[in-house]
């Protein structure tokens, strides 16, 4: 039940508790309850917009860092993560798999803001042993949104 | 578009046969007519899903295309396709098909049931076939000169045809029961008690079931009975599904039949003189929808459930009585509160409302009454056409 409405709501976040309880078949009330639990508990962690920013002036720069660590005695990757996170700059932070440990996806104003960000904050940290920043050019498509020329589908009439 | 020919109006030029002049002009047509001349109609009307084909099932056909792949197929199909067909329906179904005898791909359902019409009717045979039905069923059947014969089905009985009104309805003549169930317009499912007794009543008098399958996987909490798995009906069943609904690719035209294989050899001749073999890339689409395609089905049809309960809730609250479709895409409302008839109900919900919905009467007489509501648009559209809708029903109702 709570999964329908967490489906629901990751494709679209106003989806309304009444639209939501039609189309589950649960009362308004129980999902309203769910939802709340949902908030309380921080299986939803929050509303928000995916925004084509090229569309207005207030440009951003997306730089893909990946980080290579060393790890710290007792605490591993966890506390070195906590302080790059920690940073507002930072919009994605992963510890994976492969030739580095941490992909850190950082949103600013400008080129320069990244690289300040990443010579006087970043690699200065305990731990950080190497990182390389990749600068975004183009987004094509993002958290499931294609950003440009997605295409309505076209229904001709026609009797069936 | 809307095609312009209409009858050829009033000039008599040309010899039509008799044969086409038999066939009813399809009473929504002018609706559609109308419908492409307003701006800004929410279309409930189109039964067909609203999604793209998934990507990886397109992705496969531009790929085979880039290939070259672009011959004729064998006329009863690839025989990759006929391979993982048959291994589709003996792991939704337990049925065993041989894929080199006994299936046929074929140009969407509808040119599966205008072969099976064609392969087992003599002229003067009968068809029974539940009334309301799918646009096609009669026309299919009169085309093959057969006659049809309607059985009348009620909301009070969810829809489901009956075994003993179709007891009633046998004749010397009659060659077979043509069933459409998930129901286009009703939404009805069949329950398998039901099922089962329809199947008795055919084995019994020795009448085969056309059993057209097309919504197989849309049903919503319920099961789909197939009715060519019941016990002793492998051989007295042609079942005839496709791809259209579940896979989003009705303007792929694909689909298939499954039959002994005496019928599927008569099928596969007519095919071939007329149709040679169903088209290339959408054979590889297809054959790529039945391995990998599962999952975007199943996607498709939560997605389709949660707009069925929003629609029906939402008829309900404005006052139209909606009975619960178990299948397919379509609400089936009842009218009657306005004491109109479906098919000025729906011009006048086109004209006043800008929302376009099918009559009920243009699927039978049982249908009059009701109009058809296909679901498989956006919410925010179902939303708005419900808004629209209320108004309409506020102003016109009698009771």
């Amino acid at each position: 039940m709570l999964n329908d409405i967490l489906k629901i709501l990751e494709n679209d976040a106003q989806t309304t508790p009444k639209q939501l309880a039609e189309m589950t078949g649960m009362s308004q009330s129980e999902v309203t309850k769910l939802i709340r639990q949902a908030l309380k508990d921080r299986t939803i962690l929050k509303y928000k917009a995916i925004i084509n920013w090229d569309q207005v002036e207030d440009e951003q720069v997306w730089a893909l860092i990946e980080v290579k660590l060393t790890p710290q005695k007792d605490v591993g990757f966890d506390s070195v993560a906590e302080r790059i996170y920690r940073f507002a700059q930072t919009r994605t932070v992963y510890l994976v798999s492969g030739t580095y440990d941490l992909f850190v996806l950082v949103v600013g104003k400008s080129n320069h803001e990244i690289a300040d960000f990443v010579s006087q904050k970043l690699s200065h940290i305990e731990g950080v042993k190497e990182t390389v920043t990749q600068f975004v050019l183009k987004r094509y498509k993002e958290d499931g949104e294609i950003i440009e020329g997605k295409e309505e589908v076209k229904r001709q009439p026609v009797i069936l | 578009m809307v095609s312009e020919s209409r009858h050829g109006g009033s000039k008599k030029r040309y010899r039509i046969s008799k044969r086409a002049n038999q066939l009813s002009p399809s009473g929504i047509r002018k609706f559609f007519d109308l419908l492409a001349s307003i701006e800004g109609v929410i279309s409930l009307g189109v039964g067909e899903p609203d999604y793209a084909t998934p990507w990886h099932i397109i992705e496969s056909a531009i790929e085979s295309l880039e290939k070259g792949q672009t011959m004729y197929t064998s006329n009863s199909g690839m025989p990759e396709l006929r391979q993982e067909l048959a291994r589709y329906l003996h792991g939704h179904y337990g049925l065993d098909y041989d894929p080199n005898t006994e299936l046929l791909i074929t140009v969407g359902v509808s040119e599966a049931l205008d072969l099976a019409m064609r392969a087992i009717i003599n002229p003067g045979d009968e068809v029974i076939m539940p009334d309301p039905h799918y646009v096609a069923y009669d026309s299919c059947v009169i085309l093959a000169g057969g006659k049809v014969v309607t059985v009348p089905t009620y909301e009070d009985d969810n829809f489901e045809i009956s075994a003993a009104d179709i007891e009633m309805n046998l004749t010397g003549n009659t060659r077979a029961i043509l069933i459409g169930y998930p129901a286009n317009p009703t939404g009805a499912v069949m329950s398998r008690e039901k099922t089962e007794e329809l199947t008795d009543v055919a084995r019994h008098h020795g009448v085969l079931v056309i059993s057209d399958e097309i919504y197989a996987k849309l049903v919503y909490g319920v099961e789909h009975v197939c009715v060519a798995a019941l016990p002793g009906m492998r051989e007295n069943t042609v079942l005839l599904g496709g791809f259209s609904k579940a896979y989003a690719m009705t303007g792929w035209r694909i689909g298939y039949a499954a039959a002994p294989a005496e019928i599927i050899a008569a099928m596969t001749k007519i095919h071939q003189y007329t149709m040679m073999c169903a088209p290339t890339m959408a054979q590889v689409a297809a054959l790529e929808a039945l391995k990998s395609g599962e999952e975007s089905a199943a996607e498709m049809v939560e997605d389709y459930n949660r707009r069925r309960l929003f629609m029906v809730k939402g008829l309900r609250d404005i006052g139209l009585p909606c009975f619960e479709p178990k299948g397919a895409f379509y609400a089936f409302p009842s009218i009657r509160i306005t004491g109109m008839t479906s098919e000025d109900f729906a011009e006048a919900l086109l004209t006043e409302e800008k929302v376009a919905a099918v009559p009920g009467s243009a699927f039978g007489e049982c249908g009059e009454g009701y109009i058809r509501c296909c679901y498989a648009t956006s919410m925010a559209d179902i939303e708005e056409a419900l808004a629209r809708m209320k108004r309409f029903v506020s102003k016109h109702r009698k009771d």
